[in-house]
């Protein structure tokens, strides 16, 4: 789907916005760039490349980006099919799926870290057979961090997606149907193309909320330089001695957040939804 | 005249009456005093919050109309507010180094004095199943340990006792707060964990602590003071009056803190 794909909304003759919504409008705007303003700031500039290329910065970052990136792609392998059936299912009791999958955007990242650790822990409800039976303890490891930011990151790319394949309807794949395709073919080349800008955008939503994940990666997985040290508990430990180390490590967050969310933005996802 | 003088006759009367013989009387409240109502507002480091609000308690039956508000949070967290303006009367810090970002900024209104000291204790699951006995026994490679990480106090008071002794641990993880490696240790994920004798008392029996006399080469000293900008400031210096005379000594004791200096 190329950029230049016709969208109605686009298209349309520009109608002048109602003035009084600038206001509110540029209030939002400030309350979300000043506080950024703020650590621009209050940055220690020239200090910026020490504090940016020690080994626990770049240890942060590596895993940082290694593990945002597996969990995008376990939200869209498991988030994906699991958008489809919450819009497309006939099932009884969706609605109720749907709530449930929707929690970790209203839980305490931390009390969401705990109930990973209650699931998943050494003492945990299968926690406890994973050792018992393979040895294999999930706690303080690398694996522990992608779970944890799949768990908050998941219902950013379930809500943007299911969106979009309402709004596109299942036109289309009637239409296929009566033109002889399988469900599974009208899917593969029908749904996924119609659907493809509002994964892209869940995925960067999801991309995102993984990279600033805090409270359930602490809470679940700990904090050790290399292994489940991610940039925001770094940002955390680091504030403890030296608020400048802090401010760099969050604007070095923020830049990769930026990079990754303006590459997503204007690439796929300003298409259909 | 007389009404003020009537009424801080009164007023001391009234505490008298109140006070119950809880804290000793502080120094020079006596005529000159303002009437004692408002709120106090008292920053202290996380790991006061049992002994503080039972002298709270304490505080305010003896002086009516006052409301002590405490705010609990990391020593250093706490530091940020008060170098930020955070409006407060009394700081009590869990480290020097904290106390020292604000005495550094010129916003205590005295020197400070040490309330209290801790000192690391092991903690293990109830009835220590894995049987350790000792610091050394930490480097053990079949155990997980959970330690502060050096960022933090209980962390550089961690790091400080392994120069001390030689032995070096493989931590699973370095927490940020020691209530958070506390509590991989009572989740049952990590065997032991470095944390604060008063955290083991605190978490009244769910762990188990173990005392290893190398604890002693890296005490942790608690530091209260007044702070400058204090609204309250009368108030405030009765407060810590409070915190370092008996009342507190005993509260301090009960929770497992050490004798200040």
């Amino acid at each position: 789907m190329s950029r230049r794909a016709p969208s109605p909304g686009r298209r349309a003759p520009a109608v002048a916005l109602p003035r009084l919504l600038w206001i509110p409008a540029a209030a939002a705007f400030a309350l979300v760039a000043l506080p950024v303003a703020g650590l621009l700031l209050r940055a220690d500039w020239p200090r910026m490349p020490e504090l940016l290329t020690s080994e626990a910065a770049l240890d942060a970052l590596r895993l940082s980006l290694v593990t945002a990136a597996i969990a995008t792609l376990l939200c869209i392998v498991l988030g994906g099919p699991l958008a489809v059936v919450l819009a497309r299912g006939h099932l009884p009791g969706l609605r109720v799926l749907r709530s449930v999958v929707l929690l970790p955007l209203v839980l305490p990242p931390v009390v969401g870290g705990l109930a990973l650790l209650f699931l998943l822990g050494r003492t945990g409800l299968l926690g406890r057979r994973l050792d018992l039976w393979f040895g294999i303890t999930i706690p303080f490891t690398t694996t522990a961090v992608v779970l944890a930011q799949t768990f908050v990151a998941l219902p950013f790319l379930v809500v943007s997606l299911e969106g979009a394949l309402r709004t596109a309807g299942g036109r289309y794949e009637a239409v296929a149907a009566t033109l002889g395709a399988t469900p599974g073919y009208a899917f593969r080349h029908v749904t996924v193309p119609l659907v493809l800008p509002g994964l892209a955008s869940g995925s960067v939503l999801a991309f995102a909320r993984s990279l600033g994940e805090f409270g359930a990666t602490t809470a679940f997985a700990g904090s050790l330089q290399g292994t489940t040290r991610t940039l925001p508990l770094l940002v955390y430990l680091e504030r403890e001695t030296d608020v400048d180390g802090a401010v760099a490590l969050s604007l070095l967050l923020v830049a990769v957040a930026v990079v990754v969310v303006g590459a997503g933005r204007s690439r796929v996802t300003q298409g259909l939804s | 005249m007389t009404t003020r003088v009537l009424a801080a006759a009164g007023l001391a009367l009234l505490r008298a009456g109140c006070g119950g013989g809880a804290q000793p009387a502080s120094p020079g409240p006596s005529a000159a005093a303002p009437a004692e109502s408002g709120t106090l507002t008292v920053l202290a480091a996380a790991s006061l919050t049992e002994t503080f609000t039972a002298l709270e308690k304490q505080f305010e039956a003896g002086h009516p109309g006052v409301d002590v508000k405490l705010n609990f949070a990391g020593s250093s967290d706490l530091a940020q507010q008060v170098v930020n303006g955070a409006p407060a009367d009394v700081f009590a810090a869990a480290s020097d180094a904290t106390m020292k970002t604000v005495t550094d900024a010129g916003l205590a209104a005295g020197p400070p004095t040490i309330f209290a000291t801790n000192v690391l204790q092991i903690a293990t699951a109830p009835g220590n199943p894995k049987g350790i006995a000792s610091f050394a026994d930490l480097a053990r490679p079949d155990l997980k340990v959970v330690v502060c990480a050096p960022q933090v106090p209980c962390g550089a008071a961690a790091e400080k006792i392994e120069k001390a002794t030689g032995v070096t641990l493989s931590p699973v993880s370095e927490e940020a707060d020691v209530r958070s490696t506390l509590g991989k240790v009572t989740s049952g994920d990590a065997d032991a964990g470095l944390v604060y004798v008063t955290d083991v008392s605190a978490a009244k029996g769910s762990v188990q602590g173990v005392s290893f006399p190398e604890a002693d080469q890296a005490t942790t000293n608690y530091p209260i003071t007044v702070l400058k900008d204090a609204p309250q400031a009368q108030l405030a210096r009765q407060f810590v009056d409070v915190v370092t005379g008996d009342a507190g000594r005993q509260a301090l004791e009960a929770a497992g803190f050490g004798p200040g200096k």
